[in-house]
């Protein structure tokens, strides 16, 4: 495998340029945590505002579908684990196939997202002027309440969606690059670096699961 | 027989091959991966936004100088302040420093070829593009109302203005401020020269990586927030909107946990520039470095804790607000110990004047009124009164104007040598410094009395008997205008027509004065190795390493 | 970031984990676990244990599938601080809306 271009110039040496990337890395997902956190923090204030509206709300969800999503993305975590971990051994096709299931299991969640956005669509659940609390049976004050809730759940699981949406032509150009033998035990660092994308994806739904899905 | 008073040190000479004639075109300028020739591409961009947010300023005290709103209508009037502090604040300030000089100098402070993402670095000057081009289009489909702040429910329900194409400019300008933070970090982390350990840095580097800290912890939940409005006006979600179930303080709270410590992006950059200046042109090595050091992060630290004192009378509890209030007091602090560091470092040292003395010199006095008066508006009992009043405009422009523009100068002057080649004309430049400090107090002082006395901020109409203060703040604001046009003429001559300078005009420490000036596009000929402390001002200057 | 090679084995098991956990959570909340009174506070015992679990399960991802139990302390500490500026974000603010009812004679906001 040929990584005598990885090297960029302005680096001393491989070793540096690897622990530059990385550190580059956690630091754009230390800023994502806050980017999220936003969110996080709205829906936190909202939550201890509105109990009750909040748990009628989100009665309406389907915890099994939520809870089979979860496990869905919790396995594209493993399969994106083993990706990394034959890139490292350098195992050409191995890496592809790890890669490609891992997008596979990924557009598994988002199919399953769009049956529940499809769902929300159709009790008039989206927010804006169509939204009703019919089928929550609430009214008035609370269904406003409800439809902040609809708001975040929207808002939220979107955002989230989006960070997965971009990370699909992410995984098919590192599949490319991996069935060109690219990545090896010196040069994987593309992959592990996916891979913490991929994984802190995976741990806002870790989240979010509970805290749309679980409202006691 | 007479001894020859031959010059010993040989005449400067333009390095044959730099980084500005390596590559010649505007597509080498455009996909540049140079961080110095990215710096000089901010340079542009930022000079030309200060002068569109100047010129609303003008607009403004042009407006000012009568007592009845007879020049523009109300809402024009709150279209021109909101364009005025959207440019700015977004696109001047927070870029200025770290994106101009910050970008330009620390490779070259830590002996390194590159910043650690040049491909990212080049990302974030054209993000801050992308960014200024939705405000800009914002600015002439009908402008913006809704001040720089974008409170709900006005932004999101009422106002008729192009919210959603200014939020998008901020939303993007703001991620060119997060990943000119993420590759400081991982630059300063990584890429420090052999023998270059964190407590013989600059203290400008200290001062920037305290910065990046802010914006990559702050920027993202202003983005988000920001993000928010636009859906709240685009999908009807009610986040902010009391009709709707929403809360407007949370607006609030998500936008002022960024925009206060982003008033510190401002300041630190600035304090770093300080620490360059104050040294140099008092030969001295910095009185208490490792104090200056961490105070910066104590800066960005702290920072995160104290924004809801821009929200004491906007309904928060009572007990927050002192808590606030009390931890307001304890940020200024730090800041407090570098104005004493400073001022001790001047303290037996031989000081000379040149230009970007002279610009620190305004800086220490602006900072510390700025400062102090920071603290009135952090006492809860006394901000009452004056909130959204013009004593907090005159507050905040002291250290935005009066600090961090006169900082931002006073650097630009000092490495100007450094990053053209050319000596700027000394005599020129110290005319426009006292014009600027003269020009600048007469527009900023009488309004600590104005808000004083009670005129409201963002009203284009007031009391007659405010009209002498108003009428001497515009009166200052003509001066200052003349006193920032001056650099742009003498600068642009000397790229021309100026004395070509040496390797290290002042002489100062530091890396970056150890190449060529201009720098070659590698910028040392070889890693330098760093053997001794920041600042050493006992021992002659070292021979530059020239290409 | 080191060049430490993580076993399949520990992948596997973190994943198994991971399912079991989310089974727990989703079992959890089934249950109504009540809202006891701790020295005057309304404890939310489901919030906890959601929280508990989520947190736990985001720990398990971090440590081994992101490798932090195999990486530096400057990796550790900007996991550490993302998430510590986190808390603070939410905290502060909470802080705010939670102390407003405490004035005598305030109704809460």
């Amino acid at each position: 495998m040929s990584n005598a271009s990885a090297l960029q110039h302005h680096f001393e040496s491989l070793e540096q340029q690897k622990e530059s990337s990385t550190l580059g890395m956690w630091v754009f997902i230390a800023q994502e945590v806050l980017f999220f956190g936003g969110l996080f923090a709205t829906y936190t204030v909202y939550r201890v505002k509105y109990p009750e509206v909040f748990a009628a709300a989100s009665h309406h969800l389907n915890v099994t579908l939520g809870a089979a999503n979860t496990a869905v993305l919790i396995s594209s975590s493993l399969t994106m684990a083993l990706a990394v971990h034959a890139a490292a051994l350098g195992r050409r096709k191995q890496i592809v196939a790890w890669l490609l299931l891992t997008v596979l299991l990924g557009a598994a969640f988002l199919g399953v997202k769009v049956v529940e956005y499809q769902d929300k669509f159709e009790h008039h659940l989206v927010p804006g002027p169509s939204f009703s609390g019919h089928v929550l049976h609430l009214e008035g004050e609370e269904e406003k309440q409800a439809q902040i809730y609809y708001s975040l759940y929207f808002a939220m699981t979107g955002l989230h969606a989006l960070h997965m949406i971009i990370g699909f032509p992410i995984l098919l150009g590192l599949a490319v690059f991996a069935w060109k033998g690219r990545y090896g035990p010196e040069w994987s660092t593309p992959v592990e670096l996916t891979g913490l994308y991929w994984h802190f994806v995976d741990i806002v739904w870790i989240f979010l699961f509970p805290f749309l899905y679980l409202i006691h | 027989m007479s001894a020859a008073a031959a010059p010993l040190v040989p005449a400067p000479e333009f390095p044959k091959r730099h980084y500005l004639n390596a590559d010649y075109g505007i597509w080498s300028w455009l996909f540049t991966r140079d961080h110095k020739r990215i710096a000089l591409l901010y340079l542009a961009s930022v000079t030309v936004m200060f002068f569109l947010g100047g010129a609303y300023a003008v607009l403004i005290r042009l407006e000012l100088v009568t007592p009845p709103g007879d020049l523009v209508s109300s809402e024009t009037y709150n279209k021109l302040f909101t364009a005025h502090g959207v440019i700015m604040v977004f696109f001047f300030l927070i870029p200025a420093i770290p994106a101009v000089l910050g970008n330009f100098l620390i490779p070259l402070m830590l002996g390194a070829k590159d910043l650690a993402f040049p491909r990212i670095n080049l990302l974030s000057w054209y993000l801050y593009m992308i960014g200024a081009f939705f405000a800009l289009f914002a600015l002439v489909h009908g402008g913006l109302d809704t001040g720089w702040t974008f409170y709900t429910p006005y932004s999101t329900v009422f106002s008729n203005s192009a919210v959603i194409p200014a939020a998008l400019g901020i939303f993007v300008a703001g991620f060119s401020s997060i990943l000119t933070g993420l590759n400081f970090i991982v630059t300063i982390h990584k890429m420090r020269a052999p023998g270059l350990t964190w407590f013989r840095l600059p203290l400008f580097v200290w001062a920037h990586y305290a910065t990046s800290l802010i914006q990559i912890l702050g920027t993202p939940v202003v983005a988000v927030t920001i993000l928010l409005v636009a859906f709240e006006r685009v999908f009807h979600f009610g986040f902010f909107d009391p009709n709707r179930g929403g809360d407007p303080v949370l607006f609030q709270h998500l936008f002022w946990f960024y925009s206060h410590p982003a008033v510190y992006i401002m300041i630190l950059p600035a304090m770093g520039v300080m620490s360059e200046l104050v040294t140099c042109f008092s030969r001295k090595r910095i009185f208490g470095y490792p104090f200056i050091a961490m105070s910066s992060l104590a800066i960005a630290v702290l920072g995160f804790l104290v924004w809801a004192h821009h929200m004491f009378v906007a309904g928060i509890s009572v007990y927050s607000a002192m808590i606030f209030s009390a931890l307001s007091f304890l940020v200024a602090i730090p800041s407090a110990i570098k104005v004493f560091n400073w001022t001790a470092t001047l303290y037996r040292g031989s000081i000379s004047y040149q230009t970007p003395m002279l610009y620190a010199f305004g800086f220490i006095g602006l900072f510390t009124i700025g400062g102090l008066t920071g603290l009135f508006l952090a006492a809860l009992g006394l901000d009452i009164h004056v909130t959204d009043t013009y004593f907090v405009v005159a507050h905040f422009h002291y250290i935005m104007v009066g600090s961090t523009v006169m900082a931002y100068l006073g650097g630009l002057h000092f490495w100007w040598p450094k990053i053209t080649g050319r000596l700027y004309p000394e005599w020129w430049a110290r005319v426009s410094a006292f014009v600027i400090f003269i020009g600048f107090n007469l527009t900023f002082f009488p309004q600590f009395i104005l808000g004083y006395l009670g005129m409201p901020r963002r009203y284009h109409y007031y009391p007659e008997e405010f009209q002498v203060l108003n009428v001497m703040s515009s009166a200052g604001a003509s001066i200052l205008g003349v006193g920032y046009l001056i650099p742009m003429v003498y600068f642009a001559w000397s790229m021309r027509y100026g004395k070509i300078a040496p390797a290290n005009p002042w002489p100062a420490t530091g890396l970056e004065w150890r190449t060529s000036s201009p720098p070659p596009p590698d910028n040392f000929r070889e890693t330098p190795v760093v053997d001794e402390e920041a600042y050493d001002y006992t021992v002659p200057p070292k021979e530059p390493f020239l290409v | 970031m080191s060049e430490h090679l993580v076993p399949v084995r520990t992948y596997l098991a973190v994943f198994a984990a991971l399912l079991v956990l989310t089974l727990a959570t989703v079992a959890a909340a089934r249950v109504d676990l009540g809202e006891p009174e701790v020295g005057g506070f309304r404890i939310p015992v489901n919030v906890v244990v959601a929280l508990s679990i989520a947190c736990l399960k985001a720990i398990l991802v971090i440590l081994f599938f992101m490798h932090v139990k195999y990486s530096g302390p400057l990796v550790q500490l900007v996991v550490a601080s993302a998430f510590v500026w986190l808390f603070i974000l939410i905290a502060i603010t909470m802080s705010d809306y939670l102390t407003r009812g405490w004035l005598l004679g305030r109704p809460a906001a």
